[in-house]
């Protein structure tokens, strides 16, 4: 058994118990799964294969903390601004800006 | 494109390395010795792909592992194999 390459590398060790429950899908996630496959329609991408690169640079505690659908979102970010399609600077501010109105619908 | 390195029933050793882009051997196969069950024919390799180089076919091998070889507390039959697609660049020849 060689090293683990990234926190995905976990074939052969015990996992635990499988939740097995249906966990639906929400909007949000429907509108990543085809953010992604515009993306590789378009070419900004080019296959799954970029996103999975992207999957297994996640940091061991943001890989186990996300769901299936934060990480295709987080890899195709980092896949987005790693070609220069959007820079990471206008993602942090979008990330802002939705926190700051979703702060104040909140607070209404 | 060019013939096959290995024949099918050939024994080969999986390269036992980590580079650092997503590649498709699981850390368990890697320096394991199998047998070429089958020859799977070219398939777009991602390790190129993610250097940027386009994802240029390479060839693919079926390669059947002891499961007593890959697990330590393995309790199945000695004839019990895993089968694992592996592409070329990480085989080499094996006694």
């Amino acid at each position: 058994m060689s090293e683990p390459w990234g926190p995905h590398d976990v074939g052969g060790q015990d996992g635990g118990p499988i939740d097995v429950s249906d966990h639906g899908t929400a909007h949000w996630e429907w509108q990543i799964d085809a953010m992604v496959r515009l993306a590789l329609k378009k070419g900004l991408i080019t296959d799954f294969a970029e996103l999975r690169d992207g999957i297994e640079r996640l940091t061991p505690d943001d890989y186990e903390n996300s769901t299936y659908y934060e990480r295709w979102a987080s890899a195709l970010a980092y896949a987005l601004v790693e070609r220069g399609v959007v820079s990471e600077q206008s993602l942090v501010e979008k990330a802002e800006a939705i926190r700051v109105r979703q702060q104040s619908e909140a607070a209404t | 494109m060019n013939t096959p390195r290995f024949s099918t029933g050939q024994r080969v050793r999986i390269a036992d390395r980590t580079p650092p882009v997503h590649h498709r051997v699981p850390s368990y196969a890697k320096g394991q010795v199998g047998v070429i069950e089958r020859v799977c024919g070219m398939h777009g390799e991602p390790e190129k792909f993610i250097r940027g180089n386009g994802m240029p076919a390479q060839r693919l091998y079926r390669v059947k592992i002891p499961q007593t070889d890959l697990w330590d507390s393995y309790d199945g039959t000695e004839r019990d194999d895993l089968e694992i697609e592996i592409f070329e660049h990480w085989l080499e020849p094996a006694e």
